[in-house]
């Protein structure tokens, strides 16, 4: 049976993107959140999924507003680098698991979970920035296969964090029910105290981040028990995007390990959390 | 230019509100598009069906008065790189500072509530 072997929360800001591609890394503004992911990458690069599930969040380019699933799921063989308006980013082609892909669907429909389905999807920053915090330098393919796990949070009434665990609880039972050897990774991205519009733009609030970081490894329920209210009071308007780090840790046990974790602000209008568990057993 | 509210939620209303506006921004992902713009600002903004005052909102850049009209961020960013404009500039936009201002406000640790 296929395994979940380790869980990523990571932020997924555009520009942490953009200073791997120009180059930036090692700039006074960069440094210390790049030397901050070290560990992580270290660690990570020596537990090599097959797969890696990345949560995320479609950013107005390949989801609109004509049609917004509340949760979708990519089930291609390969899903092609967005182009945000800017070109697209160096990065490979981002390659599918399509026989997973349907099992996930499968199971997760089964279990009450109505997953839109994306046959085609291009995906954007939310997806190939966590696969550079994982991997800065791919080379020509990136080392393990990709499976696109949407969640709309742009769009008002985002689901609930509630939702989101259990989302995360329903994947973990569908990967261990996977007829294969796969080594599975679970990406939880977005988040972190973000606001990007209106007066309270730019607002960071430290202290709900750092409990968070702690609490998504030991009292997820607490979190996953916050409205969607609370999280756009204490985190931003796009700090809502921190549900999707519920769904990862959902997919873990109770029985796990913190390898790492990281906190830095800014990246450019927001903070930056990373944090990174061991599945030990299920 | 308005003033920013606190939030803005992007909630079925403003969707709807923000549709044609949004639809718009978001056609600006593509080369072509944004030559189209460029070429009769006005015109690509009535061939999307803007209201007056959205059409007037993006012709002036005011990026609160957007807010208020249905915009999404995430939509009026790509009209914003048009212009070279960062989010950090945006950020200064809505706060009444400049963007350096703002840049500085998040290097100390970012902005606080209220």
């Amino acid at each position: 049976m296929a395994e979940v072997s380790w869980g990523l929360a990571t932020s997924h800001v555009p520009s942490i993107g953009a200073a791997m591609d120009q180059g930036k890394t090692g700039d006074e503004y960069w440094k210390p959140l790049f030397d901050g992911y070290a560990p992580a990458r270290e660690w990570m690069a020596e537990h090599t999924p097959d797969v890696a599930i990345v949560v995320y969040n479609d950013h107005a380019n390949a989801v609109d507003l004509d049609l917004v699933p509340t949760f979708g799921i990519g089930t291609a063989e390969s899903y092609q680098v967005a182009d945000e308006g800017w070109g697209r980013r160096p990065v490979p082609v981002v390659r599918g698991a399509p026989e997973l892909s349907e099992h996930l669907v499968c199971e997760l429909v089964d279990e009450g979970f109505d997953l839109a389905t994306f046959h085609r999807l291009d995906v954007d920053h939310g997806l190939t920035v966590p696969l550079s915090v994982y991997c800065p330098e791919p080379g020509e393919a990136w080392p393990c296969r990709v499976i696109p796990l949407l969640v709309n949070v742009i769009q008002y009434p985002q689901p609930t964090a509630a939702r989101c665990y259990a989302l995360g609880q329903a994947l973990g039972r569908a990967i261990r029910s996977f007829p294969g050897a796969e080594k599975v990774a679970v990406f939880g991205t977005g988040g972190m105290s973000h606001q990007l519009a209106g007066a309270r733009a730019g607002l960071i609030n430290s202290e709900f981040d750092r409990m968070y970081l702690q609490a998504i490894e030991t009292e997820p329920a607490k979190l996953a028990a916050l409205s969607r209210e609370d999280y756009i009071r204490l985190a931003g308007t796009e700090g809502i995007e921190l549900i999707m780090w519920l769904v990862m840790r959902g997919a873990l046990s109770d029985n796990i390990r913190r390898v790492h974790e990281t906190y830095h602000v800014p990246a450019s209008n927001t903070a930056a959390g990373l944090a990174l568990f061991e599945e030990l057993g299920a | 230019m308005g003033q920013a509210r606190d939030d803005y939620v992007l909630d079925l209303t403003a969707s709807r509100r923000g549709y044609a506006l949004n639809r718009m921004c978001l056609s600006l992902k593509d080369a072509a598009n944004r030559e189209r713009f460029s070429a009769d600002e006005a015109a690509y903004c009535d061939s999307y069906g803007l209201s007056p005052e959205q059409k007037k909102a993006v012709l002036e850049r005011d990026w609160t008065g957007m807010l208020d009209l249905g915009a999404s961020i995430f939509y009026t960013y790509k009209l914003a790189m048009m212009d070279q404009k960062s989010m950090q500039y945006l950020g200064g936009v809505f706060t009444g500072i400049t963007a350096e201002e703002f840049a500085a406000a998040l290097r100390s640790g970012g902005r606080k509530f209220g």
